[in-house]
């Protein structure tokens, strides 16, 4: 039942002028499934004996980027932060950027878990599992730059309250220690929201496992789950608690983010539209990211019937609005700058987008502003290949975005005499690029050895679907 | 002490969430209460069929996420006054705005961390053996089909008439479960 490329850019062409809700490639899930092919089928990519050479090769990949990623972290604990580009002023730089970047891309996980389950949208089924482990394997990502860049990471647990010998405690009215919790409690939370959706789906493994070993270890992941209905009840209700949990924590975790930047003086940084503007900014990255990893993921595998136009098409629509948001924020910048009558922020605006990293800003309008756009047509909309590509111009897009902000408000700040460039150093490359093959690895590991979709939601979805249209499916 | 009795219940397979929750309604309406359904995926109205109404889940995450907020504001009311006062930019040693950000955080993680082992804690799990998984065709239960066991414990149970009330309700299989 799987569509190909050009079946779907025919279909494009013939039904673009019918509306989406009549259009039968945006339904939520493919015709002629039922409970038992929809387990078969996502079980099947786990518990297969061979893996494709696509697999080796871009695990293998990954895999070396991470080796590069040991590497940078075991110069910087050797030699410390000054193998970095940074400077005084620009005492932030790719450590901050990238903490920020990959925290952002994590918040798209939580949203489609826990945000649309509460809001009821059925198409959040197929997506949400593979975007949650996306948001754990970001989070991880991220979580390595505030404990590596504070220059003597071996004393990163002063940053606790606890009880110590030199009768300090922590300054609870740092952005900093808030960054602390915030984080701790995101990467805590998200966690086990991901293992217990995946309780039951550990459970159906274990049952259809031919291999010893795998009937083993799954079985213990899946503590002894039996599908009891007193069980499910207590289940569900814990579920959508988490659920209800998650989503203020979501927000709350970018916001505090933002306020890293917004707590401080430095023109460009103080400003109160950053808190919603970070988070919009981070469900428009993080949406990228499900998208560049989504797209591939369900050509190679064959789960157009799972993750269907309808899924592109609405995840498209959440990405255009929060880039409208974004955009909203990016001129409001301009306008303080110029409303406030403040001769520093005015200055800060013009730096940004005449001085010498003029090129950064250009840069960002083009990616996380104009290309976007392109969103707003159904044509490219639902083009898979167009579509995979503005999502990794967004994700470049944002990056772009904390790199001007941070950058070029420390570089020139109050004082000209305090001025400084900051160009990065390999090492500041060398260590992105292996979070990026952390990041990648982890996922192709997920990939191997998880469900990329959850199994029993996709069978409570079959139910819904069979209701409504009247006829049973078993 | 009760003499255990020689089976654990007996399993009736069913094949679609309707004919469950309909024979755990009939099932209960008879009179038997030690009984339980097995899906898989969560099937509305099957728990409260089987005669489980409520869970106290929801108290239990509302007292965690409450420790979590008192404990919180709590300890950093004291820590910044008492403890270690820090004057930082003529701040007030107790200023709230400030402490409401752990504050928040720490309610959250303790309700999640409630809320996940509350649940498994009542659930009873991790249980890794548990007798219906005796019944070869309960692998079943994770993929496609829907089953009700009534168990031996019941004072109503009685292997012959149990069966043949299960039998009734059309199922496709009825198996006695070993322990």
């Amino acid at each position: 039942m799987a569509t190909t490329q050009s079946d779907n850019d025919r279909a494009v062409e013939e039904l673009d002028n019918i509306p989406s809700r009549l259009d039968p490639r945006f339904s939520v899930i493919g015709p002629g499934h039922d409970y038992a092919s929809v387990t078969d089928k996502i079980s099947s990519l786990v518990l297969t004996e061979k893996v494709g050479k696509g697999w080796w090769f871009g695990f293998g990949l990954s895999f070396l980027l991470t080796m590069v990623l040991l590497y940078s972290i075991t110069w910087l604990l050797i030699k410390g932060t000054g193998i970095w580009g940074n400077n005084v002023p620009v005492a932030w730089a790719f450590d901050i950027i990238n903490f920020v970047w990959w925290i952002g891309i994590g918040h798209a996980g939580t949203l489609i878990s826990a945000i649309l389950l509460l809001l009821r949208q059925d198409w959040r089924t197929s997506i949400n599992r593979f975007a949650e482990a996306m948001t754990l394997f970001a989070v991880a990502c991220a979580g390595m730059y505030p404990a590596l860049h504070t220059g003597r990471p071996w004393l990163d647990y002063w940053l606790f309250p606890y009880p110590n010998t030199m009768g300090m405690w922590p300054n609870f009215r740092s952005p900093l220690l808030w960054d602390v919790f915030a984080i701790s409690t995101y990467a805590t939370v998200s966690f086990l929201f991901w293992f217990i959706g995946l309780i039951p789906d550990l459970a159906t493994l274990r049952d259809r496992a031919a291999n010893k070993t795998a009937r083993a270890v799954y079985g213990m992941l899946a503590l002894g789950w039996r599908g009891s209905a007193i069980h499910w009840k207590r289940y569900s209700t814990a579920y959508m608690l988490l659920a209800g949990l998650a989503t203020p924590l979501v927000i709350s975790v970018h916001t505090i983010v933002g306020f890293d930047f917004a707590i401080s003086l430095i023109p460009g940084w103080h400003a109160t539209i950053f808190p919603p503007y970070f988070v919009a900014g981070a469900v428009y990255s993080g949406f990228a990211m499900v998208l560049t990893i989504g797209i591939p993921m369900r050509r190679i595998y064959g789960l157009e019937d799972f993750i269907t136009m309808r899924h592109l098409n609405n995840m498209s629509k959440v990405m255009l609005a929060m880039g409208l948001i974004v955009g909203y924020g990016y001129a409001m910048e301009a306008f303080f700058a110029w409303y406030s009558g403040s001769f520093y922020e005015w200055f800060m605006m013009a730096n940004r987008a005449f001085g010498l990293y003029w090129p950064a800003y250009w840069a960002l309008i083009l990616t996380n502003i104009l290309i976007p756009q392109l969103l707003w047509f159904r044509r490219f909309r639902t083009n898979t290949v167009i579509l995979w590509m503005i999502s990794i111009v967004i994700n470049i897009g944002m990056w772009l975005e904390r790199f001007v902000i941070i950058a070029t408000s420390l570089a020139a700040d109050y004082m000209p005499s305090s001025w400084e460039m900051y160009y990065p150093t390999v090492w500041d490359w060398a260590m992105f690029l292996g979070t990026i093959g952390l990041f990648f690895a982890l996922m192709f590991l997920f990939i191997r050895f998880l469900p990329v979709i959850s199994i029993f939601e996709m069978r409570e979805l079959i139910h819904e679907v069979s209701h409504h249209s009247g006829d049973e499916k078993h | 002490m009760e003499k255990r009795p020689p089976i654990y219940g007996i399993m009736a397979e069913f094949h679609s969430p309707e004919a469950l929750v309909a024979a755990a309604q009939r099932a209960h309406g008879a009179g038997y209460r030690r009984m339980d359904g097995y899906t898989p995926f969560p099937v509305e109205g099957l728990a409260e069929a089987v005669g489980f109404h409520k869970t106290r889940l929801p108290l239990l995450v509302l007292i965690g996420g409450l420790t979590g907020l008192i404990g919180g504001l709590g300890m950093q009311v004291y820590l910044s006054s008492v403890a270690y006062p820090l004057n930082v930019g003529g701040r007030p040693l107790v200023s709230i705005p400030y402490f409401i950000p752990v504050t928040f955080e720490l309610t959250i993680l303790l309700a999640a961390l409630t809320a996940v082992f509350g649940m498994l804690a009542l659930n009873g799990l991790p249980m890794p053996y548990h007798p219906v998984f005796n019944d070869p065709r309960f692998e079943m239960a994770s993929r496609h089909r829907f089953f009700l066991c009534i168990e031996a414990r019941d004072p109503q149970f009685d292997l012959e008439k149990t069966s043949r009330f299960l039998q009734q309700m059309s199922p496709d299989d009825v198996v006695a479960i070993e322990h």
